[in-house]
């Protein structure tokens, strides 16, 4: 794997499935009486979050902890951020006081990709602007196997403002990357131009595509992110756009009900529909956290590509053969 | 399947009968130091410690007629070396569905040899609760220890140099029962 996760295209298929099988074995981790290891014990994991998102911190928060990691909330407010500091500055002090990751999040997109070239350390994309949020799509694509046992061949709807949203361009990205067939649903002017040629299917139908679906994903109206109208009114995207009762009712047995949260009930996603056995949003939040500490996990258990030859060259050999 | 003929020159240092008649000893030993086998649950060390652990089960149910729980323990994120490897490593399952609090815990692992991964797994042990005593069994100690750790119960010692690999072969995995040494690569 790469030294940093800032898009899901940093990721081959063998990493996916890599982070996947290892998130299933802090899963396990989550359902100890003791919930933590000592796997990154010294290690220090700084979030830094220009955007507010608490649900993300928390469960990346939570991750390095259950890790036994050092770890350092970095909020925008009330940080020399609001007197001014550039993020350089901010990567610099950051550097300097040893962070070995930092996860970011901020409403510019690309500003992880900046941040890389400052720090030594790991940097996770916590989010950035409209442009991606890996964590996010493989929290879904483990949720995804572990309901379904497979992600190949899935069919999979995203649904909603897929334009604002970078939850839906790494979802894709890596649904595509995994070989299952994704269809982005949602009025023409939410949906991205560029998005035929990610490999997916674009519609605007939503009842056409129901019944075939092993996954329907509803994504959140973004209304903060929406600077000037997008569709006539909230309540005609809730008829034309929302998952209802009724729309539940044309699912296949068995087709699972996702959103990342947070969600706005009544507008993309019926408030008794959110309860549903085959809704899995709670799921996702507990997976979220096995998924981080995975990533975690395995940007900084390693020594990094640079340090690639001062390991020992018999030392991966020995491992399972012999107690080491 | 043909045994493996035990020649020095292949280096086999134990063959599928030596292996079957190590862990039944081992499985007489632990009964009869504890007296029975009501209050000891087996905890095999991935991978292939935990296969161990599963037949010791089935032999002290032959001897004893006594079903005792078997787990499956990974030490990985318990290791001691992180961030002194090339990448993180390999990940295996953990499995421990039953309390270990007031048992008789045996770590069973297939090779000991610088007591690393054994004190790794006590910590790990010691994280699913508080054990009335942790005993351990291995089907090679080889010597070369780096920490005060010594086996409770063992297969068979091996004198060996510190550069050679001792591999332990299982049915269950690899298709045969062998435990050979190769030179350094």
């Amino acid at each position: 794997m790469k030294r940093h996760l800032l898009s899901m295209h940093d990721l081959t298929p063998e990493d996916v499935v890599r982070v996947l099988d290892t998130a299933e074995s802090f899963r396990e981790v989550g359902t100890r009486v003791i919930k933590k290891v000592p796997a990154l014990r010294g290690r220090t994991v700084v979030n830094l979050f220009y955007e507010n998102s608490t649900r993300t911190r928390i469960s990346f928060e939570l991750a390095a902890k259950r890790l036994s990691a050092d770890v350092i909330n970095f909020t925008t407010s009330g940080s020399s951020v609001s007197k001014g500091e550039s993020l350089k500055d901010t990567a610099l002090t950051l550097q300097a006081m040893g962070a070995d990751a930092v996860v970011i999040r901020h409403s510019s997109s690309g500003s992880p990709y900046q941040l890389t070239k400052w720090l030594q350390g790991s940097v996770l994309n916590a989010g950035d602007g409209t442009h991606e949020h890996p964590t996010q799509a493989l929290l879904d694509l483990y949720t995804m196997r572990e309901k379904l046992g497979r992600l190949e061949g899935l069919n999979v709807a995203i649904v909603g403002d897929v334009l604002h949203s970078r939850v839906a361009r790494s979802l894709s990205f890596g649904l595509v990357k995994m070989g299952a067939d994704v269809t982005l649903i949602g009025p023409p002017t939410l949906i991205p131009p560029d998005a035929p040629a990610w490999g997916v299917h674009v519609s605007s139908d939503i009842d056409a595509v129901l019944p075939k679906l092993d996954v329907c994903y509803m994504l959140r109206v973004q209304r903060e992110r929406q600077r000037q109208q997008f569709f006539p009114s909230v309540r005609e995207y809730a008829r034309l756009f929302g998952l209802t009762r009724e729309r539940v009712d044309a699912l296949p047995e068995g087709c699972v009900i996702m959103h990342p949260g947070p969600m706005n009930r009544g507008v993309e996603i019926d408030s008794d529909v959110a309860d549903l056995p085959q809704a899995v949003i709670e799921e996702q939040v507990t997976n979220g956290i096995a998924v981080r500490m995975s990533l975690l996990y395995l940007l900084l258990g390693g020594s990094g590509p640079d340090q690639l030859e001062a390991a020992g060259p018999n030392d991966e050999a020995t491992r399972g053969a012999d107690d080491v | 399947m043909t045994p493996i003929s035990k020649d020095p020159g292949t280096g086999v240092l134990l063959d599928a009968g030596e292996i079957r008649r190590a862990t039944t000893r081992i499985a007489h030993e632990i009964l009869e130091r504890n007296k029975g086998a009501d209050d000891v649950v087996l905890v095999g060390i991935a991978a292939r410690g935990d296969d161990l652990a599963t037949r010791l089960a089935e032999q002290i149910a032959e001897i004893e007629g006594t079903k005792v729980a078997v787990g499956a323990l990974d030490i990985t994120f318990y290791r001691d070396d992180i961030g002194m490897r090339a990448e993180a490593p390999e990940v295996h399952e953990t499995r421990i569905d039953f309390d270990v609090t007031g048992k008789v815990v045996v770590l069973v692992d297939d090779v000991l040899f610088t007591g690393r991964t054994i004190r790794a797994a006590l910590d790990a042990v010691t994280d699913f609760g508080r054990a009335e005593a942790i005993q351990l069994a291995v089907l090679v100690d080889r010597g070369h220890r780096e920490l005060p750790i010594r086996a409770d119960y063992v297969g068979k010692n091996v004198p060996t140099r510190s550069d050679e690999i001792v591999r332990v072969l299982l049915e269950e995995v690899d298709g045969e029962d062998a435990v050979v040494v190769e030179e350094p690569r």
